[in-house]
């Protein structure tokens, strides 16, 4: 367990948050990968969300602390990747692919069609906390556009029908 | 003999070969070769004459980039060998085949390209949307662990080789050699200064060589069936195979391991099947999101990297966008636009000022809004953030299909202007 102590970064004035044993015992793995602390830092951020959904500052702090990195750097490193969520995320991320060969096969029609189902826009929550639209880069399946992503499972050739039956099954999952 | 070495066991029926199963079908030579005796300089040798080319994008001869490598007594002790596995140019969809259709394929290459350079360390940089890829290699990779082809003394050749699967965080300028070792060292992946080039000092300030998965895919092969096959799988003047795609309103659209300098019209029509009913072809990329736009009248190129350089385009990762008359040019070219802007890292001012202008001159496109003096202004930002103007490749990638899109659609440009509107909206 690391200590908790009073840390400030430049936008907010937390305090720290415990690493959970788990989070400690995978960033001590991930260590041996690695040769220097710093790589180790963006790996335990993406632990730590992992456990936790996001990452708050206070488990910035935490990991930053626990490495021994400078907070802002880590922050910095935090905000510059897509795939780190500084905001609380629902249970299922949809990652929506809006690139090029997607556009063509109408992925905008899509995704309206997905707003209104969920009721949210990109970066926002639906009401019942299940599902976060986050857009993402091309997701190199491309034959088989539209395509995205809800957690780790890609679906392809989406249209306007399929989707409710999609989302039916992660609302249906306990875990 | 084989004609496809790079997919020849890729079969989505079925799972992936496992080792014993792909070693069968001719896999791992390479290391048998290297237990037997073969000198890194002479798989050096063997590469370089094979004359393949890297299936990344910028096609730059793989053998020589090894060659930079410092070799021998006085070489650093520590050196590394880094997959490109980040695929992220839009409409680019093959090496996520490669790796989830034959992940021993990547480990053989691996094997080989890491012994080439003395690389006792080699990592898989993979997209951490590919979790697929992911748990496919980790257990490919947990397999030659097991059957000793990776850990200490390998084979009793005295070589070591530990591979390290990282999936990314996730940006586009991860692909760009440079930031992908600056977002493996855990920092921001903004690129670095050139030189040092990465074959002297790159990760961690050791020798580093980066390849692409398909480049890597190709080795397996040139040691097993040597130069001559490889020199003759080619219907062109560069050598062997490689993957080809299309995407956008075919018929079929997929992703073919093909000869290189098969005409794009081959492609299109026989593998693609061509256009769907009632579209007809406008205009493609040809190897990505950043390349220039080219014409139907260019289908009887073959896809060669200097028949399409020809055609002021590249060959770049091969795999086609299509832009059928249906389409709007200008809401395809915008599209490409937002895409470089949210992914420009931000480091120097004509990308990171240069693209979101740009990008907010296509929305007012799009709303009806445009101006003549909006597409001087594109034309201008062609100019600024071309080659040669940015401290790396990720803006000149913009200006491709924007250039050439105003060159070759400009009538569509101007009929939004005129029209107050996108035309191709109903």
């Amino acid at each position: 367990m690391s200590t908790k102590t009073e840390q400030l970064i430049a936008s907010t004035a937390v305090s720290t948050d415990y690493l959970l044993d788990a989070e400690i015992a995978e960033i001590e793995h991930e260590r041996t990968l690695y040769p220097d602390t710093r790589a180790v830092g963006l790996e335990a951020l993406k632990i730590v969300q992992k456990h936790r959904g996001w990452v708050s500052d206070e488990s910035l702090l935490a990991v930053a602390e626990y490495l021994g990195l400078p907070a802002a750097e880590l922050e910095g490193v935090a905000t510059f990747f897509n795939l780190i969520y500084r905001r609380p995320v629902g249970r299922n991320v949809i990652l929506y692919c809006k690139s090029v060969s997607c556009w063509i096969m109408g992925c905008d029609q899509v995704k309206e069609k997905i707003s209104g189902e969920l009721g949210i826009d990109y970066g926002e929550t639906s009401a019942d906390g299940e599902f976060t639209l986050i857009p993402v880069p091309c997701l190199g399946d491309c034959d088989r556009a539209p395509v995205m992503m809800v957690g780790p499972d890609l679906h392809r050739n989406l249209d306007r029908k399929n989707l409710g039956e999609i989302f039916a099954n992660y609302r249906d999952r306990q875990d | 003999m084989v004609s496809n070495p790079l997919t020849r066991n890729i079969d989505f029926s079925r799972q992936p070969l496992e080792l014993a199963a792909y070693e069968a079908t001719g896999g791992y030579h390479g290391l048998h070769a290297i237990a037997r005796g073969l000198d890194p300089a002479d798989v050096l040798e063997q590469v370089k004459e094979s004359g393949l080319k890297g299936r990344g994008g910028a096609g730059f001869p793989t053998g020589l980039k090894w060659s930079f490598v410092p070799m021998g007594e006085k070489a650093p002790k520590q050196k590394y060998f880094v997959v490109n596995a980040d695929e992220m140019e839009p409409g680019t969809f093959k090496d996520r085949l490669l790796m989830e259709g034959d992940p021993h394929l990547l480990i053989d290459g691996m094997l080989i390209a890491s012994y080439a350079i003395q690389a006792s360390k080699a990592y898989i940089f993979l997209r951490g949307e590919y979790t697929d890829s992911e748990r496919i290699l980790r257990k490919a990779l947990a397999e030659a662990y097991e059957s000793g082809y990776l850990g200490r003394n390998i084979l009793d050749t005295g070589f070591d080789l530990d591979i390290i699967l990282h999936t990314s965080a996730g940006r586009y300028i991860c692909g760009e050699e440079t930031a992908l070792l600056n977002a493996l060292e855990g920092k921001r992946a903004n690129p670095r200064a050139k030189p040092p080039f990465p074959q002297v000092s790159g990760l961690w300030g050791k020798p580093t060589i980066v390849n692409n998965v398909e480049t890597i895919c190709n080795l397996p092969g040139i040691l097993a069936w040597g130069i001559d096959w490889y020199r003759s799988l080619t219907k062109g003047n560069d050598h062997g195979t490689k993957l080809f795609g299309i995407s956008g309103k075919a018929r079929t659209p997929g992703c073919w391991e093909l000869p290189l300098g098969t005409p794009i019209r081959e492609l299109l029509e026989v593998y693609g099947g061509g256009m769907r009913d009632g579209l007809q072809l406008k205009g493609f990329l040809p190897g990505g999101g950043s390349t220039d736009f080219m014409l139907p009248e260019h289908l009887d190129l073959n896809l060669d990297y200097d028949d399409i350089a020809g055609a002021g385009s590249r060959l770049a990762t091969g795999t086609l966008i299509l832009l059928d008359d249906k389409t709007c040019p200008v809401g395809m070219i915008g599209n490409l636009m937002t895409f470089f802007s949210h992914e420009s890292c931000g480091y120097c001012t004509p990308c990171r000022d240069g693209l979101p202008w740009v990008d907010e001159i296509f929305r007012e496109f799009e709303r009806g809004n445009g101006t003549y003096e909006d597409l001087a202004i594109l034309e201008e930002h062609v100019d600024y953030m071309g080659p040669g103007k940015t401290f790396c490749a990720l803006a000149p990638g913009a200006t491709a299909p924007l250039g050439s899109g105003l060159r070759y659609f400009r009538e569509d440009f101007e009929r939004h202007i005129k029209e107050q509107r996108c035309p191709y909206r109903h």
